[in-house]
């Protein structure tokens, strides 16, 4: 067992803990503290797997918007969670189950595709040359422009959407509210 | 070194456990985190398939980027969503909200 591995072993167990932790405490704020620390287990992952640059945006985005975002969103509906009910649906074990049946299933497929043997990782050329790359694949117009542009849109669309459903309630066409 | 295999058995658990919370948990809240957890997942898995099979190449980063992307915006679609419905029904349990169910 080398340093490597052991680093590998304790950061994934780490992630996967906090990854359980997020789907099973009770307290929604708590959940949003293990979903970071999960999150950033993955972003040492991806350094392990020398995508430095993924880490860096996977702190930047998830950590910091992501998180920080849901974390607020909490706390603006924070009355809702303090009655002390139940947090899992009545059929939990369903879900459960499903989540086990996917698991084993992976397993079992994982098994039998010949890749899985791979246990060193080829060398990469030059890793400043890969990022540069990264950066000119991703507006060139031979390769991926058109993803690109997409997500673009995509994301306009979402900060125009999110902006139009969280408008005040008061400002907006009458008549649909209810209650 | 670290075989592939361990990387592949990490992000299916990931997966497996978002899964699991997209699924069972009440609240709007828990299930967007359990949707986090997935796509969190399937970009582990991205980036260890890149990493062990074409290093060299970079799709399998920009896959990544763009998933980036996707959750960014679904997590601000989404949280903007459970404010509006908040608002209007002071609830963020999903069963509650059944205004479109008969």
């Amino acid at each position: 067992m080398t340093v490597t591995q052991l680093v590998f072993l304790l950061t994934g167990g780490v992630t996967l803990g906090a990854a359980l932790m997020v789907v099973l405490s009770p307290r929604l704020v708590h959940a949003a503290l293990w979903l970071i620390l999960s999150l950033a287990g993955t972003a040492v992952l991806f350094v392990l797997l020398e995508a430095g640059f993924l880490a860096v945006v996977q702190v930047a985005i998830y950590i910091d918007a992501i998180a920080i975002l849901i974390i607020i969103v909490i706390m603006l509906t924070r009355r809702v969670m303090i009655r002390g009910e139940t947090q899992i649906t009545r059929n939990w074990w369903l879900g459960a189950l499903s989540a086990l049946i996917l698991f084993g299933g992976l397993l079992i497929l994982l098994d039998m595709v010949p890749i899985i043997a791979i246990d060193t990782p080829p060398p990469i050329a030059d890793a400043d040359q890969l990022l540069e790359d990264l950066g000119r694949s991703l507006v060139d117009v031979d390769r991926f422009i058109l993803p690109f542009e997409v997500a673009s849109i995509m994301l306009l669309a979402a900060l125009i959407g999110s902006i139009m459903i969280a408008w005040p309630l008061t400002t907006r066409a009458e008549g649909e509210g209810d209650q | 070194m670290i075989p592939l295999s361990w990387y592949l058995v990490l992000a299916a658990g990931i997966f497996c456990v978002g899964l699991y919370g997209a699924l069972a948990r009440r609240n709007a809240l828990a299930i967007l985190m359990g949707i986090e957890l997935m796509l969190n997942g399937v970009n582990l898995n991205l980036v260890a398939f890149w990493r062990y099979l074409t290093p060299n190449f970079i799709t399998g980063q920009v896959f990544v980027l763009i998933v980036l992307a996707v959750a960014a915006s679904e997590a601000a679609v989404g949280l903007a969503l459970i404010i509006s419905i908040y608002r209007r029904r002071s609830t963020v349990v999903a069963e509650e909200i059944n205004m479109l169910k008969w």
